[in-house]
């Protein structure tokens, strides 16, 4: 089959400043703030507290 | 005057494993831009982006809470690596269905064309299928049988002769008048078979 290219290649002018959603970033942070790693003898546990 | 230093990533990194959290906040708002931007430039979706930003700063977080990061002075390519490897486990779990988006001027759809026929022509051509096999049924007998014999059986004109037992002139025969008289029904009826 015959390969098939676009005519344009993709822009990157429009990736410049673009971020993430900032209610991503507020979960990572919350995220963070419930976590806990309680150790117990040589094992770790993830709790989250909510 | 003084100049402030910006803390390290090294020294950002270690405040966390401590316990601060606003440590975490500022090493996110250092480098979001080019960590977003890497994802960005290889899923094309900024939900999709989102995601795994998400799920590389949860991986993160768990192994710096869980006291396995080695510090080598290397925070942003560790990140990287690990949001490099989600996009692969992205793409892997999207290759039994995966999508096609139109970008710019090239459109997937230019190159793959569906053939069939529309509803509205599928109808019209289930009708006249249905109108013609009505037709057909007005022929005479030895006629309409070897019309039947070469459109819906598609046998040979050989074939039809040997299983009517006539010759093949008689057989090619009678298709001709099978279609004449076709002919003759429809402007008859002042029929329209027209797709």
């Amino acid at each position: 089959m015959a390969k098939l290219y676009a005519k344009k290649p993709r822009s990157n002018k429009n990736l410049e400043g673009i971020k993430p959603k900032q209610e991503t970033i507020d979960f990572i942070l919350n995220y963070s703030k419930a976590l806990k790693i309680v150790t117990y003898k040589k094992e770790k546990f993830e709790t989250i507290l909510n | 005057m003084k100049k402030i230093e910006s803390p390290t990533d090294a020294q950002l990194v270690s405040a966390y494993i401590a316990g601060d959290e606003i440590a975490l906040s500022k090493l996110i708002n250092n480098h979001q831009q080019r960590l977003y931007n890497f994802i960005y430039s290889k899923v094309y979706d900024r939900d999709v982006a989102d995601d795994i930003f998400q799920d590389t700063f949860i991986k993160v977080i768990r192994t710096l809470k869980r006291g396995k990061y080695n510090e080598e002075g290397k925070f942003l390519p560790w990140v990287m690596r690990i949001a490099h490897n989600l996009v692969i486990d992205h793409f892997r779990k999207n290759k039994r269905m995966p999508k096609f988006e139109g970008f710019g001027d090239f459109d997937i759809f230019d190159f793959i064309k569906d053939d069939g026929l529309n509803v509205e022509k599928q109808i019209i051509k289930d009708q006249i299928e249905f109108d013609l096999v009505g037709l057909i049924d007005e022929l005479p007998e030895d006629q309409k049988e070897v019309l039947n014999m070469r459109i819906f059986k598609d046998m040979s004109f050989k074939e039809i002769a040997v299983s009517t037992d006539v010759s093949i002139n008689t057989a090619l025969g009678r298709m001709r008048y099978a279609l004449i008289n076709l002919r003759k029904i429809i402007e008859k009826h002042n029929i329209v078979l027209t797709n």
